[in-house]
């Protein structure tokens, strides 16, 4: 009797997270792994024919940095497009987030019919992506209700070309990416207000702040570990934005290729050439940049704790 | 003095009345902007190619059943074939999911040995590499070894879903007493045998919200599902949507356009009216510390 309390119970901890990191060795690790060996190598098809895998060095990555004839890097310039769509969406998200989380925890305000508010907001977020972009085509294409509305109106009296100009693009694409997610930063958000010890909001009532001072003095330093996670954790998300100006676009990144994303140019590479090389010197770049962002992550919340 | 004091409450008052109104018409703006798409979805799913064509409108007609009728029975997209391979893959990954990482986050939670906070650490590192560094890999081993066409690649990595996991330690943490399994091995009952019987049960609200997140996830994933199905048949929701876009817009009955959206999120939607309340719930319970 007394043996078995000694009993370890360690394998079956091993036991039990061996499918996890069974799986993720080989539907993870083992294709990241294979796709950093890729881009040391030329290995696409052309046609029919099959060229490489040939052993090129960094010969990808220059190419990827090697202006075209017109001057321009396409890897940096669709880094730039991912970049201002982001911004274009990620700002006014925080930010209105940021003011509905303080709406929907103040005590002063006491806002009714929170559950709905919060259900229509948070509806977006779990749409299918290329399906709301379907939509939006529809909606905002030269024959669509907006169009209509417009030319009813007496706006314009041709129909508005919403797909024909890099701004409109852009604005509809932050627009999609706006609606998909402030309501999920407003949840996260006004989780982290109500987690701020409650007493902190009082004494600084006693003390005489108002609602701005005590927002900028108490609220938004105590939130500021959260807001950080959240923009970081939202900034990795931009940079694999595909599925809305893929589908918006039609693939194009219409006009001029000035809403390609990062994410758009890979799929490209891995479509019916299957330029694995090229493919691979872009995910690793990818991946270098989710990895400085990631440090951010880890410090913003190990200096919680 | 008390006129200068209930001058100065009335003053206080005027002043929370107002931002009050201010913030009620902000909330209702955002709702009408989340809502309007959708809502134009819905009416103009009802509504004819020709009564599309000539103009807008606010309200429903009583073409559902026509559109519906004509989308459903489509020679190019084949939508009902598509419901039903987005609900086999999406509905597999979410099972997978949701009980191999309840089982990973047991696995570290409950016992004790030498690599677990290795474990753990690792886990929490690569929960967010993002899953595109390693597509270009997976596409090339799956044309290699003649796995497109087949679900089972896109089903089985669900099994290491590290957020899943972190949301199931983080729920076993606050409801999982460790004096429950004492008391189940001293009855005899063996380790795995306790985990499917006792422990499980005990999560059900935590895997209930995750089945709900990991199936939306899948559901309406595209980017890997559409490099990798490339058979008509095989084809899932997305991969179809996307395809409407890129087939010649002039020439389509626009009511059936409106009809394929519309069953592309239908299935999410109505578990969504359903089940709002512990879906927002579980928007928070894992990605916020205590």
């Amino acid at each position: 009797m007394k043996k078995k309390k000694s009993i370890s119970y360690a394998k079956w901890g091993y036991l039990f997270i061996l499918p996890f990191f069974l799986a993720y060795f080989v539907f993870t690790f083992v294709p990241q792994a294979l796709t950093i060996y890729n881009s040391f190598f030329e290995n696409y098809r052309e046609g029919l024919t099959q060229v490489g895998p040939n052993f090129v060095g960094l010969r990808n990555y220059i190419q990827l940095f090697t202006p075209d004839a017109n001057g321009s890097i396409d890897v940096l310039k669709y880094a730039g497009n991912t970049m201002i769509l982001w911004v274009l969406g990620a700002v006014p998200q925080i930010v209105i987030a940021l003011l509905l989380a303080i709406f929907f925890t103040s005590y002063r305000l006491r806002i009714r019919g929170q559950q709905f508010f919060k259900t229509v907001i948070y509806m977006p977020n779990l749409i299918m992506a290329s399906a709301f972009s379907m939509l939006f085509f529809t909606l905002f294409s030269n024959v669509g209700p907006i169009n209509q509305i417009i030319q009813a109106m007496g706006w314009s009296d041709v129909p508005i070309d919403f797909f024909a100009k890099t701004v409109t693009v852009r604005a509809l694409i932050s627009l999609m990416n706006f609606l998909m997610w402030f309501g999920n930063t407003t949840i996260l958000l006004m989780a982290g207000i109500m987690g701020i010890d409650q007493s902190l909001f009082e004494a600084a009532n006693l003390d005489g702040a108002n609602a701005i001072q005590t927002f900028f003095k108490v609220t938004l330093p105590l939130l500021m570990p959260i807001l950080v996670y959240t923009v970081i954790t939202a900034l990795i998300g931009g940079l694999q934005m595909f599925d809305v100006p893929q589908v918006l676009t039609g693939g194009a990144g219409t006009p001029n290729r000035t809403s390609t994303t990062l994410v758009m140019f890979l799929n490209n590479y891995l479509g019916s050439s299957k330029n694995y090389g090229m493919a691979g010197a872009i995910s690793v770049i990818i991946f270098i940049i989710t990895g400085v962002l990631s440090m951010f992550v880890y410090r913003s919340l190990t200096k919680k704790d | 003095m008390t006129v200068s004091d209930s001058a100065e409450s009335r003053r206080a008052h005027t002043q929370l009345l107002v931002l009050r109104i201010i913030v009620y018409a902000i909330l209702i703006f955002l709702s009408i902007l989340c809502l309007f798409s959708f809502y134009m979805l819905f009416v103009n799913a009802t509504r004819t190619n020709a009564q599309l064509q000539g103009g807008f409108a606010l309200l429903p007609r009583g073409h559902f059943m026509e559109n519906l009728r004509n989308a459903w029975t489509d020679a190019s997209i084949n939508i009902p074939r598509g419901l039903v391979n987005s609900f086999l893959v999406a509905g597999s990954t979410a099972v997978l999911t949701t009980y191999f990482s309840a089982l990973t986050a047991y696995g570290i939670h409950a016992y004790d040995f030498k690599c677990k906070n290795a474990a753990f650490t690792f886990i929490m590192a690569i929960m967010v590499i993002p899953p595109q560094v390693s597509a270009t890999g997976f596409v090339q081993l799956c044309y290699k070894y003649g796995l497109t066409n087949r679900y089972w690649p896109l089903i089985l990595p669900g099994i290491a879903a590290p957020v899943v996991f972190f949301y199931m330690k983080q729920y076993m943490e606050s409801v999982l007493p460790m004096e429950i399994v004492e008391a189940a091995r001293v009855d005899g009952c063996g380790e795995f045998r306790t985990f499917n019987t006792i422990v499980l049960p005990m999560l059900k609200p935590a895997m209930a919200v995750q089945l709900i997140f990991s199936f939306v996830q899948s559901w309406n994933n595209y980017f890997l599902p559409s490099l990798l199905l490339t058979k008509a048949e095989k084809k899932t929701v997305p991969i179809m949507i996307a395809q409407l876009r890129s087939a010649d817009y002039s020439k389509f009955d626009m009511g059936k356009v409106y009809m394929f959206i519309l069953l592309a999120i239908l299935p999410v939607l109505i578990v969504y009216i359903f089940l709002s309340k512990s879906i927002i719930r579980g928007v928070t319970a894992g990605s916020v510390k205590g």
